[in-house]
């Protein structure tokens, strides 16, 4: 029973940050259909630029990772105005290559200026805390409480203002939302600040129960395709659901079936919805 | 005139590739050409796919992988001799593509890309945790040079480069034949659109599995030929880094066309051996190339010097003959 | 009876785009389905070509059950059609558009293309020589060899036309096809669909234009959210009350 409570405490951490870095990925593939494979290299800068800031900078933890939400959301705004804005009527293969072209040339950029070796982030929050014989790492309850607090930030923004407004009405028609004004250009752009800033937020929080390099990025991202089309591309909600449903299968898949092959779950899990609904679940209707 | 032209200058390239280990009588050389040429197998294979049928298969470093380590675990565990090991090798990673090419079909554009990730990462990990079998991060060692056809022998660098070219011209046959055939038109017309090519009554999954079977088969032959040149393989054949170059050898060369693949592979090869001091960070200056490539000439150097030379063609007023589908 | 459709039904997530039509197509007809938009029009062609699977209700080709065949099987049977919007291949010829049209009467596979053999060559001159035909009937003689990026609005829509009647179809289904196109335009397309007609082809489109099919058609029939609402002869429809109201009704809350 403890194991298990352990186990479900650990797979809301993984959970946490898997759901942000997939909510960046949906918001883009929502309004723009992009699947952008170089989210997971967003994923690994925003690890490095935290980090960086906290050890030459010596900046506290929180403002490293402010600093690193900025960065890596600039990052996405440069990729939408001088990549994804010039295909956008180009067939749907050229971004996916575009996408893989960014996430080469970031990760070499890593270890190019960081080396490739693996880096630890020392957050300030290691303290264990037993509660009713179970123990955390501050840390971790730190990814699960600022994880949903990300998240309720991100709804407020989407229902509540009117530039979450347009980015909604985006998501659900491009020509619709041209048609009443919204400025497409600006929404794209501001999109992928947020998707990017999601990233950095994730990999700050995540870096320091893992650890910082310059393929780190490349599972997460993995794993968010897949969270996304478990929740359905495009989906918000799905994507939180999502995330933590794989969360808590892999913690329960390294506990009861094996360690070394927990990494295959999500790939496993994908290749069953696809083969059994091959538009994903919940796709919008039949054309 | 004109297809007097173009044939000479095939046969002038096809023997200055006979001649070239003999004029330049150096081993590196000869090395790097040869493993170029696998390379380009394995690209021709995706082309075939992404390039004339539409859709982006991630999977084929893994399809890659698996002929590589079939041959490698027929020759060295098994103890078969190379000839019967490769064939088995390719029909092995053909019928693991049309197994998961009747699933993968299924899904189109992103999702078909996506899945063919997954299956490749999936690959991948198989082969690095299945230590009792491939070995795992270890990798396998010991697979033998190819075995003799009567007094041939494949020892030296000179005599597995003629090997290899053998292979690749028959494959680059092989491909122009299928594209300049019914079957390549039924394939165009799958990628330019899939609701017409069936409302003109072509059973499009049909022919998406015959592509992407045929182009699995490549890579995996394109594997089995690399194991035994290279003698060594480890899980990392299969990484999506492999993949990722694969990539980029095609669209640099330009993705459907039938020189692209050689074009690409054979400049980049080179250039990133030229580049040594750049190896680890050779992709800040590829990463870069391969997103303004699709954006400015998504049709790689053959497809943008064709276009070009087409467009001359017309401004001279000297049109001889409209171009084909895709010429290249 | 040609084509039928017996309680033909297609609901998207719960909504009737078609709705219980019984619908005849007469062999050697011109035929005709219009309707204001959105009324369901595409649907009941995707319905019929085997795009869409109906929710309920059966398809009839001359009394055989085609329900539930693929689209190329149903191609194949000699059923034909073009799009509202047709996705020619624009990198590529006329003829090279077309040539493939005629595929599915064809056998050749891979390892004719690989060995070339002799039915390949066979096969490709026999696709060729149709493609020519088909191109010579819609008048396109002239452009076989432009690329269809190049061509008119117009040219792609005998194009299109062309690729459809490569598949040697008993019948063809034009999805508006004069949309998008001049007045003067249209008339030459008229005359091509009746010149069709005459060679013996059954036709049928679907048009919003009331005026084109009024002199087109011999067999209308109205379609108006997902139902029927008449059938009969230009002139019974013409004269029909509901669909006076429709027509009227629809184009002035648009």
């Amino acid at each position: 029973m403890e194991i298990l409570l352990q186990q479900l405490f650990n797979s809301l951490t993984i959970g946490s940050v898997y759901s942000l870095v997939a909510l960046g990925l949906t918001l883009v593939y929502g309004i723009l259909h992009i699947p952008n494979f170089a989210h997971g290299a967003l994923y690994m800068m925003g690890g490095y630029i935290t980090l960086t800031m906290m050890t030459a900078f010596g900046f506290n933890y929180w403002v490293a990772m402010f600093v690193s939400i900025l960065v890596v959301g600039l990052i996405g705004v440069l990729l939408e105005r001088f990549v994804f804005r010039l295909l956008r009527e180009a067939p749907p293969l050229h971004d996916k290559i575009a996408a893989i072209g960014i996430l080469l040339f970031l990760e070499a950029f890593a270890q190019f200026v960081w080396g490739a070796d693996f880096q630890t982030m020392t957050s300030p929050y290691g303290q264990v805390v037993t509660i009713m014989g179970l123990t955390f790492t501050m840390q971790r309850l730190l990814i699960i409480v600022s994880a949903i607090v990300v998240m309720i930030l991100l709804y407020l923004f989407l229902k509540k203002t009117f530039t979450g407004a347009s980015i909604i009405a985006m998501s659900q028609s491009r020509e619709g939302a041209s048609l009443v004004g919204i400025n497409i250009n600006k929404v794209a752009m501001l999109t992928f600040m947020i998707s990017g800033g999601l990233a950095a937020i994730a990999a700050s929080l995540a870096s320091p129960i893992n650890l910082v390099f310059p393929g780190m990025g490349h599972l997460v991202i993995l794993k968010a395709f897949v969270i996304i089309i478990l929740g359905g591309m495009g989906s918000i909600p799905g994507a939180i659901v999502g995330g933590y449903i794989l969360g808590f299968s892999e913690s329960l898949g390294a506990t009861y079936i094996s360690n070394d092959y927990k990494d295959i779950i999500a790939f496993v899990l994908l290749v069953i919805i696809l083969t059994v609904k091959p538009t994903g679940l919940f796709a919008k209707g039949e054309r | 005139m004109k297809i007097m032209n173009k044939r000479t200058g095939l046969i002038a390239l096809f023997v200055l590739a006979i001649l070239f280990p003999l004029i330049f009588q150096n081993d590196y050389y000869t090395h790097m050409l040869t493993l170029s040429f696998i390379w380009a197998i394995a690209v021709y294979g995706i082309n075939l796919l992404a390039g004339y049928t539409g859709y982006l298969s991630l999977a084929h470093a893994g399809f890659f992988a698996i002929g590589a380590y079939s041959l490698g675990l027929l020759t060295v565990k098994a103890e078969m001799n190379f000839w019967p090991a490769l064939v088995l090798a390719c029909l092995i990673t053909s019928v693991v593509g049309l197994l998961i090419g009747v699933i993968a079909l299924r899904t189109k554009e992103h999702f078909f890309a996506i899945y063919t990730l997954c299956v490749g990462y999936i690959i991948y990990l198989v082969i690095d945790k299945w230590d009792g079998l491939t070995g795992g991060v270890r990798g396998l060692i010991g697979i033998n040079a190819p075995s003799n056809i009567g007094p041939i022998t494949f020892e030296t660098a000179e005599s597995q480069y003629y090997l290899v070219l053998t292979f690749l011209v028959v494959v680059i046959f092989v491909i122009y034949r299928i594209v300049h055939s019914l079957t390549g038109r039924t394939f165009l017309a799958i990628r330019n659109s899939e609701e017409l090519a069936q409302t003109i009554g072509i059973s499009t999954m049909k022919n998406k599995l015959t592509a992407f079977v045929l182009s699995t088969f490549f890579a995996g032959l394109a594997g089995a030929l690399y194991a035994s040149f290279v003698r060594f393989i480890g899980p990392d054949i299969g990484s999506t880094a492999i993949m990722f170059d694969l990539l980029m050898y095609l669209l640099v060369g330009g993705i459907g066309t039938l020189s692209g693949p050689l074009v690409g592979t054979l400049m980049l090869v080179i250039l990133s051996q030229n580049l040594q001091f750049l190896q680890e960070y050779r992709m800040l200056i590829f990463g870069p190339i391969l997103t303004l490539i699709i954006i400015f000439y998504p049709r790689g150097i053959s497809g943008s010097f064709f276009d070009w030379k087409r467009k001359r063609r017309n401004q001279t007023g000297n049109v001889l003959k409209p171009i084909k589908v895709e010429e290249g | 009876m040609f084509i039928e459709t017996k309680n033909l039904t297609k609901k998207f997530g719960g909504l009737a785009a078609v709705n219980k039509v019984d619908f005849h197509i007469e062999k050697g007809k011109i035929n005709a389905i219009i309707g204001p938009n959105g009324a369901g029009k595409s649907t009941f062609f995707n319905l019929i070509s085997g795009f869409h699977r109906p929710s309920s209700g059966t398809v009839l080709f001359k009394g055989t059950d085609i329900t539930k065949l693929p689209a190329n099987k149903i191609a194949g049977l000699g059923i034909s059609r073009t799009f509202q919007t047709t996705s020619l291949f624009e990198q590529s010829t006329v003829l090279d558009n077309v040539i493939v049209g005629h595929r599915l009467r064809t056998k050749s596979n891979l390892f004719d293309a690989i060995l070339r053999t002799k039915r390949l060559k066979r096969e490709e001159k026999a696709c060729r020589d149709k493609a020519m035909e088909v191109i010579e009937i819609v008048g396109l003689t002239h452009a076989s060899d432009k690329m269809v990026a190049s061509i008119s609005q117009e040219e792609k829509k005998r194009t299109a036309i062309a690729l459809a009647l490569a598949t040697d179809p008993e019948i063809i289904f034009l999805d508006e096809p004069a949309a998008g196109i001049n007045s003067d335009e249209t008339q030459g397309l008229i005359n091509l669909i009746k010149q069709l007609n005459q060679r013996g082809l059954t036709i049928c489109l679907i048009e919003h234009k009331m005026s084109m099919i009024m002199n087109l058609a011999d067999h209308i029939m109205v379609l108006n959210y997902g139902e029927k609402i008449a059938e009969g002869t230009p002139k019974e429809i013409s004269s029909n009350d509901d669909v006076i109201k429709a027509y009227l009704g629809g184009s002035a809350s648009a």
